[in-house]
């Protein structure tokens, strides 16, 4: 994929999975353009409200301004409907954008939350702009390699600290073989009661085999 | 009866000096001499009940309803000038499908009501177009539970419990104001509601009605839907028994 002049990408491994009372999302750090790390320390998980965030991979300009869009749609339906909207609200916003617009952009995303009617709900909305809801989602240049282990180690009905350390272990695989993801690991645990933020640093990633 | 304009009332766009807007007033005459409609909002559901007044025994049965439907959980009962109506109907369906191909959920019946009363009140701004001469009653039922509102032709919107439009609507919600509308269901409110048009009825003045009833309900599935034949019917015969409580019937 030919990035323009001066654009800076995602290249990335994002990642969410469901649970029951909430998601867990997770991210890597890294923000490329061509070889040269712009960000080694990038926060790829973004609130468009309260309780949806999404994660973002692909043109870094592209996702910011798709998420700011959907941030502003998500805080005038809450003011004007009187009450938060759902995961899947703003997933339909995100694919009505990512859809309406495809030719111009380059924005895989996922977007992830609780909501008081369905819990915990997972969409991935990937470069065409379809929407799939998954009981987990991977994406990202980084997810490529980590297929056969997310699927191996998925269970239903994991607890909460089980997710984290499922998003954890993946997540920590994708940076050792994709070269566009690396640095540190961001988590986040959204539930009725709020955001948990969890922050990995590069030296205390699990270690797997390395040869 | 009426006070009359005179020279204030010839556009929407012209205030008189008592800051009152004629034509708007005028629209709500044409609201005001049209058949009852009534929206019941029951611990349950929702029922809407119009006495639809037939000027000839020519039309055929069950045309020209003032009933409608606009998604699957919203119903409409309109008053006034029917074409307005039919058309302020046209514009909710496609403010419920905007909404659904949005955000894909049903539209909220507050979300309904407050575009629908926007679209009716910008047509009381300007001296080129009209104001609607019909009102709406809309009953819903949402995650939030059965809901009922009424836009005027001025664009006033209000949640009700229970609701009267139309010449009978003074003796209506007085009937209505006798039901205990927390407890009723909706298959006893379907029959009030019969009763509450029979007695509103004007055997002089209006010769032949027929009775459209809906309801929104779980036995309808949480859908608007014409209430089944047989409960119609039921409904009506109640209405007829307690109109003339002396007959005998067999």
């Amino acid at each position: 994929m030919s990035l323009k002049p001066g654009e800076v990408n995602l290249g990335t491994t994002i990642m969410a999975v469901e649970f029951n009372g909430g998601v867990v999302i997770g991210a890597d750090s890294r923000t490329t353009t061509g070889s040269y790390i712009a960000n080694r320390v990038t926060d790829k998980l973004t609130m468009v409200h309260d309780r949806v965030y999404c994660c973002r991979s692909g043109s870094a300009a592209d996702t910011q301004a798709v998420a700011d869009i959907v941030h502003y749609y998500c805080q005038m339906y809450s003011t004007q409907h009187g009450e938060a909207p759902a995961v899947k609200v703003a997933a339909a916003m995100f694919q009505e954008l990512c859809y309406q617009n495809k030719d111009n952009l380059m924005a895989g995303i996922i977007v992830a939350g609780w909501d008081k009617h369905k819990g915990g709900s997972v969409y991935s909305i990937p470069l065409g702009g379809s929407l799939h809801k998954q009981p987990f989602a991977i994406g990202g240049s980084g997810s490529s390699y980590i297929y056969g282990y997310c699927d191996a180690a998925y269970r239903h009905n994991m607890t909460a600290e089980e997710c984290v350390a499922f998003t954890k272990n993946a997540i920590a695989l994708a940076m050792s073989r994709d070269g566009s993801s690396g640095g540190c690991i961001r988590l986040a645990v959204i539930t009725e009661a709020g955001v948990e933020r969890i922050f990995v640093p590069g030296n205390e990633l699990p270690t797997f085999f390395e040869g | 009866m009426t006070s009359i304009g005179t020279g204030y009332d010839l556009a929407s766009s012209t205030y008189s000096p008592d800051g009152r807007i004629f034509q708007v007033e005028y629209a709500n005459k044409a609201v005001e001499n049209s058949g009852t409609a009534i929206g019941l909002r029951c611990k349950d559901g929702i029922v809407l009940a119009i006495e639809k007044l037939v000027p000839s025994k020519l039309l055929v049965p069950g045309g020209n309803k003032r009933t409608q439907t606009v998604d699957y959980h919203v119903g409409v009962a309109t008053a006034g000038l029917l074409a307005d109506g039919r058309h302020l109907v046209g514009r909710a369906r496609e403010e419920a499908a905007h909404w659904r191909s949005t955000y894909k959920e049903p539209i909220a019946g507050k979300q309904l009501a407050d575009r629908l009363s926007s679209y009716v009140q910008a047509y009381t701004l300007y001296s080129s177009v009209r104001p609607f001469g019909s009102a709406v009653i809309l009953g819903t039922f949402d995650h939030t539970g059965p809901a009922l509102y009424m836009i005027d032709p001025a664009g006033n919107f209000f949640g009700y419990r229970g609701i009267a439009i139309g010449k009978g609507k003074q003796l209506a919600k007085t009937e209505i104001e006798k039901l205990k509308l927390d407890e009723l269901s909706v298959r006893d409110a379907v029959r009030e509601a019969a009763r509450i048009l029979h007695v509103v009825h004007d055997e002089a003045k209006d010769k032949d009605f027929e009775l459209e009833l809906s309801w929104i309900c779980e036995a309808s599935k949480n859908r608007h839907v014409m209430v089944p034949a047989d409960i119609a019917a039921d409904a009506e015969q109640f209405a007829q028994q307690a109109l003339n409580p002396d007959e005998m019937e067999d």
